[in-house]
Formats: structure tokens, C-alpha cells, sequence
């Protein structure tokens, strides 16, 4: 990279947001399905199930295009402090993209359930049946989802200050809108 | 960008708007967690319902604790193909998982004690895909839903007697299902009681037909009435010790038979029967064949989840096999959790 980019890559943005939407819906429906007996139990899980594997796939194609098109830097007038943290957030964020899915994958395999997704695909097992693993995956997808929430919370929040607060562009370069002010990069 | 030193007069107001998206969306969410709804019917509230005074058996089934481990063979007759495209209704042998169990939260229940007996069966095609069960011996379920079943743990885990009375009076289906377990012959072995699904499922064949199915495991042993006074004598554990002796010295077996039903049919209640006359299709034969121990038998670690089902089989509007898939599953991420108070080795029990 020569130059830093000005924004996020279009299909960057497109990726975040699409993400962002799932993402949420995972983990609203992974807390709604596990406190419910009703008939709608079934699609949730379903959905869940689905949803998460693909999202899995999303975030390899997310974390190359962050490798080949890099992301904009950060406001010069940011603290380092500030910059350390947002870094360490979006690193984390990216983990959290990445291991949920294998933990909830692992935990179905290590309770001998047959994995199959929406359209009736089969996923094979790599793991075999054990208790201590089960309880060890499903230990961490639930307790990780939660923590997952709490920083996605955090990071809406310091998304919303720079937007309304500092007004400092760092949103614009995610923002899924094309950008109207000057200089406007070919996009 | 931002000029230096202006913090806009606004900043307040936005402040208040981050702190209320933030407040909101944490809320939404505690929300569909069922953290601000204490009266949901969640799995865990189930579970609890199911749980005797005495605590949770560790490391056991929360329901249906007791059981031993078979393997056998489910022969496909053929039959079969022509209401459901599953693979295991092609002629044919698939291997089949299983464990007879009783109906109790007790893993040390004395046998004579326990009026419901049933079956988890796994049976599993030729290309790994699985079709799990659990079904029971009484003709019709005890109640119309799942939150019915949950008031009639509840009410029977009262010691006050008029709960139960109660409990009747507001679900008068309840009566069949009291009727079958004060009057219904007892049998001195697994091996002479039908099991029953229940719960309705939809099979759909290869040209898309669909029907409304329930299915049974109807024993080729002739059932031998016995007095459950003389059953008490047998010991604490004479169903296991039956159906071991039974099955070293001969196979034994079940048919398999499909209820197909007409439409107009109570699908969506298991307390409802189906009229008498409705269509039975044989479709094979339950052939159990080896028994193992369930200490550190193959069912052990297995969820009979009876929404595990092959392509061709799908659930109707019966709510409870999703019911029951949700609370199957918590009952297992307990269980597995605990394994260590069940150790899969008699010698290293405490
Ligand atoms: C579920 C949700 C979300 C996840 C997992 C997520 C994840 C991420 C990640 C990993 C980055 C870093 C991109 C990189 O450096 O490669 C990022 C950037 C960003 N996200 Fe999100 N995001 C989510 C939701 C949101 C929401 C709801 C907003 C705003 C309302 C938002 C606003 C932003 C902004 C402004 C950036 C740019 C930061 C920068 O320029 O470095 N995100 N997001
Ligand atoms: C982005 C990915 C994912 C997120 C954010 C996520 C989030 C969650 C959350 C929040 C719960 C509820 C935990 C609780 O409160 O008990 C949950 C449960 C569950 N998830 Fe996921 N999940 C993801 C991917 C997956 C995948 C790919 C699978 C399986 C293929 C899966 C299978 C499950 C299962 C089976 C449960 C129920 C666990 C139990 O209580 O037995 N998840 N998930
Ligand atoms: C909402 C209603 C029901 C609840 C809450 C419930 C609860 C349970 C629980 C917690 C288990 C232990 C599962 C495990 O740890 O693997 C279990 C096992 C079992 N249930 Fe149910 N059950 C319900 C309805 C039914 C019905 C309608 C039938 C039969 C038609 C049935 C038959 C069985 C059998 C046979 C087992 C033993 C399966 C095995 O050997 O693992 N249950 N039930």
C-alpha cells in the first residue's frame, strides 16, 4: 500500500454492514431459541445454524480483502491510547467473527448431533462425541456470545460518538452511504 | 475537520441519544433472552419442573433417567417407500442405536414404581444421515401442550392433593391418559411392551405426497399381564436383568407400524387417539440384538432428539417435538457437564 486509503474498499463497507445486520440477528437469536419451548424453536435453530456457517465463510473473504485493501487510518488528533483501543476492538471483533462459528460447529460435533443446515445440507463431523469437550465449546460459545454483545455494544457506541461527537470522518469511512463531500474518490 | 476546541452545544443532547440507542438495544436484547420475563415457559423452567426435591440426577437424563443401551438392526421392508422417500424405509438393514428407559427423573427408580416405559432409538442410513426417536407405552400422551405438561409436573410435585385435582379439572384430556395408568395391564418386560411416537410427523414420499403419520413399535413377545404387587418381588432392576437374559438367548423383536391419518385428524395434540379404523402401513422390524450397559454404553452420550429426522420426515403442527428438541438439549449440556458424578467405570465410584 502507497497511499492509505481514504475509506474502506466499497465491498468493505458492503461486507461490514451486511455482517453487522447478521451478527446481530445471531446473536439475538441465539438467546431467544435457547429460552424458548415454542414450535419456533426449530426454525431459529435452523436459521442459526445457517446463518452462522455462512457468516463464517463471509469473514474469510472479509479478513483478504483487509489484507489486500488495507483500512484508512485512524485521526491524527486521536490519543494513541484511543487508537490502541480501537485497534485492539476491531482485532477482537474479527476473532470473535472467526470463533463463534467454530465453537458452535465443535459443540454439535462433540455432542454427536448430526449437523445439517437449512436445505437439508449435511456437514460432516471432524470431531467425535465427548463430554469434556462439549462442555468446554459450549461453555465458551455461550459466554464469548455474550461478551461478543457487550463489544459490539462498545464499538456502536464509539461509532456513534465520532459520528455525532467529534465529527472527525471516521464514520464516513465506513458509512454505507457514497460520500457527498468533496473530493470525491472513484468509487 | 473538526475545528479545535469546539465542542458543539449539541454534544449533550448527542451523548443522551448514544446512551439511549445503547440502553435500548441492551434492553431489546435481555429482552429475547427472557432475562425480564420470569413467567416463560423456557427449557430451564422445565427442567426445573422435572427436577425431584431430593435435586437434579447428576449426570443423568433429567427425565427418563434410567435406562440400558441396545444395538440391533431395523429391516426395511419396502413398505414404507411409498408414504416417505427416507432412506431407511428402502428394502434393506440399517444399524439402529438405542435404550429402553422408564419414565422417571430417578436413575435408581425401583422398576415395579415406574408406570411409563420407553424407547430412544437412532436409525441410520447407509450415507451417515440419522433418523432419532424416543416413544413410550401408553396409547396417548398425558396432556394437549407443552405448557400443560409443565403445570402437570408442577402440580404433581405438590404434596397438597387437591393440585392434582386441579390440575384435572383445567386439563379434562388428562383423564385418558389416568385412566390407561390406573387400569392398563403391567408386563414384566421391556420386551412386551409396544412404544408409541405419539407426536404426529409428516412423511413426505418421492412424488411430494404428503401424509400426516404417527407410528408405533408393536412387540411380536405376547404381553403377560402381571400384578404390579408381584412385580415389586422381582427386585429393584428386573427389567435390565429381563431383557438381558431375553436377548442372550434370542433376538427380540418389534414391527414397525405407520398410522396414517385422515384429514380432519388431531395432529397437532398426542392426548387426542386417532379413530381405530385409520390406514397401518408395516413398514419393518425393530430386531434388538446386543444389550450393553448404559454406564459406558454407546446410548449414553446420544440425545434421542426426536426432531433428528432423515429427509422425507418432517415435524406437523404438533408443538411438542419442538418441545421436547429444547429441553432434550438442555437436559444434555447438563448431563455432559456432570459427567464426572456418573463415571463410565462402576469400580470408580465414590
Ligand atoms: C455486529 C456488529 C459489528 C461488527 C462485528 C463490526 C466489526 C467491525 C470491524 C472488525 C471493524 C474494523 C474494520 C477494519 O479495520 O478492518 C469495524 C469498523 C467500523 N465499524 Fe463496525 N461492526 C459492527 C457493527 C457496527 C455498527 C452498528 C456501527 C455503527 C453504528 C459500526 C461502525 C463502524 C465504524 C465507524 C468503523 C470504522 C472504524 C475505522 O475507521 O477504523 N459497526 N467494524
Ligand atoms: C457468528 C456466529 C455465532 C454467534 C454470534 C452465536 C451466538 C450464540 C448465542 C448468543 C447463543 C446463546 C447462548 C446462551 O445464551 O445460552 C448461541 C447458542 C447456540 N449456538 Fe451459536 N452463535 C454463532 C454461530 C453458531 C454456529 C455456526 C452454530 C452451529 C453450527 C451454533 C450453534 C449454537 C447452538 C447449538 C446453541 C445452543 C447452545 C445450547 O445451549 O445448547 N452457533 N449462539
Ligand atoms: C414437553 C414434553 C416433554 C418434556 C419436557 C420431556 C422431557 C424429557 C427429558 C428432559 C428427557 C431426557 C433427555 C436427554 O437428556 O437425553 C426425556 C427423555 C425421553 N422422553 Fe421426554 N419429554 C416430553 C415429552 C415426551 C413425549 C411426548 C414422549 C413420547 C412420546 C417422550 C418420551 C421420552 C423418552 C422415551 C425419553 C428417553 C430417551 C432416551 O432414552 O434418551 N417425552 N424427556
Amino acid at each position: 500500500m502507497t497511499s492509505a486509503p481514504h475509506r474502506f474498499a466499497p465491498i468493505q463497507r458492503l461486507l461490514h454492514w451486511l455482517m453487522a445486520v447478521c451478527i446481530l440477528v445471531m446473536l439475538f437469536v441465539g438467546v431467544g431459541m435457547v429460552s424458548t419451548v415454542a414450535p419456533k424453536y426449530l426454525p431459529l435453530i435452523e436459521i442459526h445454524k445457517t446463518l452462522g456457517l455462512a457468516l463464517l465463510f463471509l469473514v474469510l473473504i472479509r479478513l483478504a480483502l483487509r489484507l489486500r485493501f488495507g483500512a484508512p487510518p485512524l485521526p491524527a488528533d486521536l490519543p494513541p491510547a484511543v487508537k490502541l483501543g480501537a485497534r485492539l476492538s476491531h482485532l477482537l471483533l474479527y476473532g470473535f467473527m472467526m470463533i463463534m462459528p467454530l465453537l458452535g460447529l465443535g459443540m454439535l460435533w462433540a455432542a454427536a448431533y448430526p449437523v445439517v443446515l437449512y436445505g437439508g445440507i449435511q456437514v460432516t463431523a471432524l470431531l467425535p462425541q465427548s463430554d469434556g469437550v462439549h462442555t468446554l465449546l459450549w461453555n465458551a460459545h455461550v459466554y464469548l456470545g455474550l461478551a461478543l454483545f457487550a463489544l459490539v455494544l462498545l464499538h456502536l457506541a464509539a461509532a456513534l460518538f465520532h459520528a455525532l461527537i467529534r465529527r472527525d470522518g471516521v464514520f464516513a469511512t465506513i458509512s454505507p452511504l457514497p460520500q457527498r463531500e468533496r473530493m470525491k474518490p472513484a468509487e | 475537520m473538526k475545528p479545535p476546541g469546539r465542542l458543539p452545544r449539541s454534544s449533550l443532547g448527542s451523548l443522551i441519544l448514544i446512551a439511549t440507542v445503547i440502553g435500548c438495544s441492551a434492553a431489546a436484547f435481555a429482552y429475547t433472552a427472557g432475562w425480564l420475563s420470569p413467567g416463560r415457559l423456557t427449557p430451564d423452567r422445565m427442567i426445573a419442573a422435572l427436577t425431584p426435591p431430593s435435586g437434579p440426577p447428576l449426570g443423568h437424563r433429567r427425565n427418563h433417567a434410567k435406562g440400558i443401551c441396545f444395538a440391533g438392526t431395523f429391516e426395511a421392508n419396502g413398505n414404507g417407500v411409498e408414504l416417505s422417500r427416507a432412506k431407511v424405509f428402502a428394502q434393506g438393514r440399517y444399524p439402529v442405536l438405542g435404550r429402553f428407559n422408564l419414565g422417571t427423573a430417578d436413575p435408581s427408580a425401583v422398576d415395579a414404581t415406574v408406570r411409563v416405559r420407553g424407547i430412544g432409538l437412532q436409525i441410520s442410513a447407509a450415507d451417515g444421515e440419522e433418523w432419532r426417536m424416543a416413544l413410550i407405552n401408553p396409547p396417548v400422551f398425558a396432556v394437549a401442550t407443552p405448557d400443560a405438561f409443565h403445570d402437570l409436573l408442577v402440580a404433581a410435585g405438590k404434596k397438597d392433593p387437591e393440585a392434582m385435582k386441579a390440575f384435572s379439572h383445567a386439563n379434562p384430556e388428562f383423564a385418558a391418559f389416568a385412566a390407561w395408568a390406573k387400569a392398563a395391564p403391567w408386563t414384566a418386560s421391556y420386551a412386551e411392551e409396544p412404544y408409541n411416537s405419539l407426536n404426529s410427523f409428516v412423511f413426505t414420499n418421492a412424488k411430494g405426497d404428503e401424509h400426516a403419520v404417527r407410528w408405533s413399535l408393536v412387540p411380536t413377545a405376547a404381553p403377560v399381564p402381571v400384578a404390579q404387587a408381584d412385580l415389586e418381588k422381582l427386585g429393584p432392576d428386573f427389567l435390565e436383568q429381563d431383557i438381558t437374559a431375553r436377548v442372550q438367548s434370542a433376538p427380540q423383536r418389534w414391527t414397525m407400524v405407520t398410522i396414517v391419518a385422515d384429514p380432519g385428524d388431531p395432529t397437532a395434540d398426542p392426548s387426542r387417539p386417532w379413530p381405530e379404523n385409520r390406514r397401518k402401513v408395516q413398514v419393518g422390524t425393530l430386531v434388538v440384538e446386543r444389550i450393553e450397559a448404559e454406564r459406558d454404553g454407546p446410548c449414553r452420550d446420544i440425545n434421542f432428539d426426536p426432531t433428528v429426522l432423515p429427509q422425507g420426515v418432517r415435524v406437523s403442527d404438533d408443538p411438542f417435538p419442538a418441545a421436547r428438541s429444547s429441553v432434550y438439549r438442555r437436559s444434555y449440556d447438563l448431563r455432559a457437564a456432570e459427567a464426572r458424578d456418573y463415571p463410565r467405570t462402576e469400580a470408580a465410584e465414590p
